[in-house]
């Protein structure tokens, strides 16, 4: 078997007092599109966030490739690593978040080559030209030079998208990428999620839509007070779901 | 009438002189100022203990003394410095200290998101800082640092009390000569005017500039 691109070992993560995960076992392998469902508190975003290193820790491991996350195990104590090493671990995991977080300042093509061109010392006209035609794949060639504020939530979220593409990430971290959008603006969002796992994106999606989670997911994951509960491939999950908690949630939400 | 336009034919020369002076002092430590509130207020949001440490230490006792105080210790201390350049050091650390707090609350203002997708993209601190978050603090910056800029321009006037014939020192003098108090000071007034009213509008100027930006 291939090695997996992500490999999560005993996670734990403690806000203060409050543990927030609580031991997590989770495994991804290339091309897979595993979506993380639950209840709000069930601490989905921060599994996610603990992939790419924004949140630390507490306990516990995530391999990317093999390598340890922004850490290193040295005499049985975790010791951070160099954040340059961080740093290049991160252009590998594209991230997008709820609230798109795009650049303000910054045309959408300009937030699209921005990490090409600092990170990777891209130069400008083929950051250019690649930063069209990603622009081109979420259907927004025609703003490269709109600044976000004149752009909708379902556009920001295409552009966001596009920008975490164009560091050719091998896998994608997606934090409720359409929580934050009106109800007619999360089609054209799941759409180009949709075409992205087609072309084979491995791809971790914390989201409330179910109907996302059971057409694209290969697997699902059903998460309640910081365990997973639950996980299994869609129809098992959405059509026979063996944990009552897992019941109870889809009751609610279906 | 006629005697006032005499006073004030005679004492222009040596006023407009002073006047130079004082535009110095308050640009070169505006100009060193700046930078060096950008550095502390870096020192004080960043992670390291010890740069927090020496960055706090630093604003609360510039920011907690007298800058007449700290112009006359500069002075007095360091007696190889001349009055100008001891009112220089201490005008220019006077204003990082405030140009430091004016900047970390400006920092600190914009979405935390921000530079988790800057790092989430693998951009290290400093880039995300210097393309991500600086840019964006330009706007909130502004009106605080210019009221910042014109208080500074006005304090310049203490650099008289270590010697310098700055406009105020040089006012004072015509004064203890000629008796002739409002046509002197009348001058020393507008010039100050002059000076705030010109860095307003130019900071006006550059805040509409960076509106247009969208």
């Amino acid at each position: 078997m291939e090695q997996p691109i992500i490999q999560i070992t005993g996670l734990h993560k403690y806000f203060g007092q409050l543990e927030v995960l609580k031991g997590i076992d989770l495994t991804i392998q290339k091309g897979e599109v595993v979506v993380v469902i639950g209840p709000s508190g069930s601490g989905k975003s921060t599994l996610l966030r603990c992939m790419n290193f924004l949140e630390v820790p507490t306990r516990g491991h995530v391999l990317f490739k093999g390598e340890e996350v922004g850490q290193r195990e040295a005499n049985g104590k975790m010791v951070r690593l160099p954040e340059a090493v961080l740093d290049k671990q991160r252009t590998h995991m594209g991230m997008v978040f709820q609230r798109f977080n795009l650049f303000p300042h910054m045309t959408a093509l300009q937030n699209v080559i921005e990490a090409p061109v600092q990170v990777k010392g891209m130069e400008q006209g083929k950051a250019e030209e690649l930063g069209r035609n990603l622009l081109k794949r979420v259907g927004l060639a025609e703003k490269a030079g709109q600044y976000p504020a004149f752009l909708s939530g379902g556009q920001q979220q295409r552009v966001a998208i596009a920008r975490a593409l164009a560091m050719e990430p091998d896998v994608m971290l997606f934090d409720e990428p359409t929580s934050a959008l009106d109800p007619e603006l999360v089609g054209e969002v799941l759409q180009v999620m949709k075409d992205l796992a087609r072309e084979g994106m491995t791809m971790v999606v914390v989201t409330h839509e179910m109907g996302f989670a059971r057409e694209v997911g290969h697997r699902v994951l059903f998460m309640d007070g910081g365990v997973v509960v639950e996980e299994g491939k869609p129809e098992a999950i959405f059509s026979n779901p063996q944990h009552p908690r897992t019941r109870e949630f889809l009751a609610k939400v279906l | 009438m006629s005697e006032f336009l005499a006073h004030s034919i005679t004492i222009m020369p040596a006023l407009l002189s002073a006047l130079l002076k004082t535009l110095q002092l308050a640009v070169i430590s505006a100009v060193l100022g700046i930078p060096l509130g950008l550095m502390a207020s870096l020192g004080r949001i960043s992670k390291s203990r010890i740069l927090g440490l020496i960055a706090s230490g630093y604003v609360t006792l510039f920011r907690g003394t007298p800058l007449m105080l700290q112009v006359l210790f500069f002075w007095g201390v360091f007696s190889q410095l001349e009055g100008f350049t001891a009112a220089l050091i201490a005008f220019t650390l006077n204003s990082g200290a405030y140009t430091a707090e004016i900047m970390r609350a400006a920092i600190q203002s914009i979405d935390k998101g921000q530079m988790e997708a800057a790092r989430s993209l693998g951009m290290s601190y400093g880039q995300a800082m210097r393309r991500v978050i600086l840019p964006q603090t330009y706007r909130r910056l502004l009106p605080p640092l210019v009221n910042e800029l014109a208080a500074l321009t006005k304090d310049t006037s203490l650099a008289m009390v270590v010697g310098v014939v700055e406009l105020m020192k040089q006012s004072q003098q015509f004064v203890a000569r000629t008796a002739n108090v409002a046509g002197t000071y009348v001058w020393a007034a507008l010039f100050y005017l002059v000076m705030v009213v010109a860095l307003t509008a130019l900071a006006n100027r550059l805040e509409k500039k960076l509106e247009a930006r969208g």
